[in-house]
């Protein structure tokens, strides 16, 4: 072996994976932090403003720790190469901002198609374009869900504070591996640089859920590896195990083989939605004060939630029956948590602060007939609790 | 005829190589006359011949006609999306370094959409056997000049002729760093499966570029005719130089029947692989 394979740490030099303990932590590397607790085995990344401190964190960590680090020559590279990994058998991450995330966009079909499970941190700053760079921004959260060309599902979580990119960080790459889908960990510019508080728990207490492996051993009849179970979900093979796998972007057959046939087609689209809509009970997390008799709910998410959860503390302070809702995971949105609210009768109108023109004011639209107040800004500031205060108060 | 005793009975029912290919995937879709078929083979040959298992031989392709190679080989194979063969198949190799990782896939694939992923494995020097299949021309499409069609060949999107400098891939590849460089063309079957077989007992970036026709897409319009045609050219042609230095100067041209085709083993060194 060359003289570089040196660099390759003994397993008795290993650095721990999970610094157990009470952190004065940056956002971005909690969610660093996050993705090293859970396991994560392969890097792939791009410099960009605001996420780079992930990639410099996990450029001394990961290795240090046993894992692989590789700075990429591009983000469609970097998403290529974690798909790869995963289908290898990693737990792989990358971690990008707005125009990164757009060049990702092409693989991430790919791993929605392949089903093979990968997380991608978005810190998100103020956009189109090149937009602000520096400053913070929470518009793609649709291009989140809707980015790559065609139907598919995925999962998005939104973390509102550095323990929340820890925490969130770990739930992506369990949600990944047990739904075979690309993961999301949405944050934002003002979360990712923000340092706070970080409790990391004892490794044992760190959920793990893993993959599904075949039922069947290699060569012991033939291993229909997109052929999924009840929940939808086809056990994973990796590569090297001897299943002698295929896996194609062309539409495929439950052999992984390439059928160019619309109904072929129209069951695999189906199921790739259907596997995330149908166990959206199981994936959508929200945490809600104050709803039960409110008249005016909040709809928030990210660093504006912060924002939100004061100004409705105050305005409960006053006397306003107002409510919050902060979502968790953005994707799968918690619908069925609206539609009851609003199936109640207390609820009279939705307001919606968000750092974009009202990417997820639609999403409440689409559930409500009620009015849906927005409070906007396209980037590079967050809406203050006044602000929101007052429209609660109007 | 002489008198040869065929025994019907006694006919093998097999080939040697059927358990690495998918045979419940064919008919394969490739043209009469393609080249691709040939690429594949020999691939699945070196596989035999290694002194690796095949459980621990990977495939990855990208898009396009030589992108379908992946979909053929019975060992665990992966059709990326179109120029991200390179770094997906990086993610296998830094993950699992025992396994064989090849790269089967097209010029236009692994040059033109994938030109950056090219130079960067190459200059990374990522352990893996690149096998880029040039045809000369986006075949899957019908037909398209491409970063390899010779100046003054004919495609859909060029009909009065290319006017681009078109990519010497050997070059490229030495350039960029690949310790292993070779150009053979699907004439040469012995020694491309030779150096397929080099590349799997090597560390570092491979590159291998074997030139097979495209008599659908190219042939055609270049009135080159049907593959045999063309293969006819790569031999009356092809000189056969290992070691060859000047590898600025061995570009193609396979209009003009005054001009020589340089094939050969050109480039191995040694050079650290990538270690993540």
């Amino acid at each position: 072996m060359p003289d570089s394979a040196c660099a390759m740490q003994t397993r008795e030099e290993l650095e721990p994976r999970v610094l157990t303990g009470s952190h004065f932590m940056l956002g971005d590397h909690a969610c660093a932090e996050g993705a090293l607790a859970a396991g994560l085995d392969f890097f792939a990344g791009y410099p960009i403003t605001p996420s780079t401190e992930v990639a410099e964190h996990l450029a001394s960590r990961l290795p240090a720790s046993g894992g692989r680090f590789v700075q990429m020559e591009d983000e469609l590279a970097s998403m290529a190469a974690i798909i790869g990994a995963s289908a290898a058998g990693a737990r792989s991450l990358t971690a990008t901002s707005g125009p990164g995330f757009s060049l990702m966009m092409e693989n991430i079909g790919l791993a929605a198609m392949l089903e093979t499970p990968c997380v991608v941190a978005n810190v998100q700053r103020a956009s189109p374009s090149t937009g602000i760079p520096t400053m913070v921004g929470q518009s793609d959260i649709l291009q989140a869900r809707w980015g790559s060309h065609g139907d598919y599902g995925i999962i998005a979580y939104c973390p509102a504070s550095p323990q929340e990119c820890f925490d969130l960080t770990v739930k992506a790459f369990n949600a990944a591996d047990k739904y075979r889908v690309p993961v999301f960990v949405m944050m934002d510019e003002i979360v990712g640089h923000m340092m706070e508080r970080v409790v990391i728990p004892q490794p044992q207490d760190i959920p793990f859920i893993g993959r599904k492996k075949p039922k069947t051993r290699p060569g012991e009849g033939q291993f229909l590896s997109y052929r999924p179970d009840d929940d939808l979900v086809p056990p994973m093979a990796h590569a090297g195990e001897g299943y002698k796998v295929h896996m194609t972007g062309l539409t495929h057959d439950e052999r992984g083989y390439p059928a160019m046939f619309p109904e072929t087609h129209d069951i695999l689209v189906n199921r790739l939605v259907d596997k995330i809509r149908l166990n959206a009970a199981d994936i959508e997390m929200h945490e809600e004060f104050d709803c039960d008799d409110a008249d005016t709910i909040v709809v928030s998410f990210g660093c504006t939630a912060r924002s939100a959860s004061a100004a409705v503390r105050q305005a409960r302070a006053e006397g306003l029956k107002v409510g919050m809702i902060r979502l968790i995971t953005v994707w799968p949105f918690p619908e069925g948590r609206i539609r009851e609210l609003v199936a109640q009768g207390d609820v009279k109108r939705f307001i919606v602060p968000e750092i974009n023109l009202g990417q997820l004011r639609r999403e409440v639209e689409r559930l409500t007939s009620l009015p849906v107040l927005r409070l906007n800004h396209a980037g590079g500031q967050m809406p203050t609790p006044d602000a929101i205060l007052e429209l609660i108060r109007s | 005829m002489s008198a040869i005793d065929i025994n019907v009975k006694n006919a093998p029912t097999s080939h040697p190589i059927d358990h690495l290919l998918r045979a419940d995937r064919l008919p394969h879709i490739l043209c009469p006359g393609c080249g691709i078929g040939t690429v594949v083979h020999s691939y699945a040959h070196a596989i035999a011949n290694s002194d690796f298992p095949e459980d621990q031989h990977v495939c990855v392709s990208g898009i396009g006609c030589s992108g379908r190679a992946a979909g053929y080989v019975n060992v665990d194979s992966y059709h990326a999306t179109h120029g991200r063969a390179l770094p997906f198949a990086l993610g296998i190799a830094v993950h699992r370094p025992e396994l064989k990782v090849t790269v089967i896939s097209g010029d236009g694939d692994l040059s033109s959409i994938g030109g950056n992923h090219l130079i960067h494995a190459a200059r990374r020097n990522v352990n893996m056997t690149v096998i880029c299949i040039n045809n000369f021309t986006y075949g899957m499409t019908g037909g398209q000049v491409g970063p390899t069609t010779p100046i003054g060949a004919k495609g859909t999107t060029a009909p009065k002729g290319a006017v681009d400098q078109p990519f010497n891939l050997p070059y490229l590849a030495q350039a960029t760093g690949a310790t292993f460089v070779a150009r053979w063309t699907i004439l040469h079957v012995r020694e491309f499966q030779d150096a397929i077989l080099r590349c799997m007992n090597k560390e570092g970036f491979c590159f291998i570029e074997v030139l097979s026709p495209c008599p659908t897409g190219f042939g055609r319009a270049n009135k080159i005719g049907d593959g045999l045609h063309e293969v006819e050219i790569y031999r009356e042609r092809c000189k056969i130089r290992h070691g060859a230095t000047n590898l600025q100067d061995i570009d193609i041209d396979l209009i003009d029947p005054e001009k020589g085709i340089t094939v050969g083993n050109f480039v191995d060194i040694d050079r650290p692989p990538l270690v993540a």
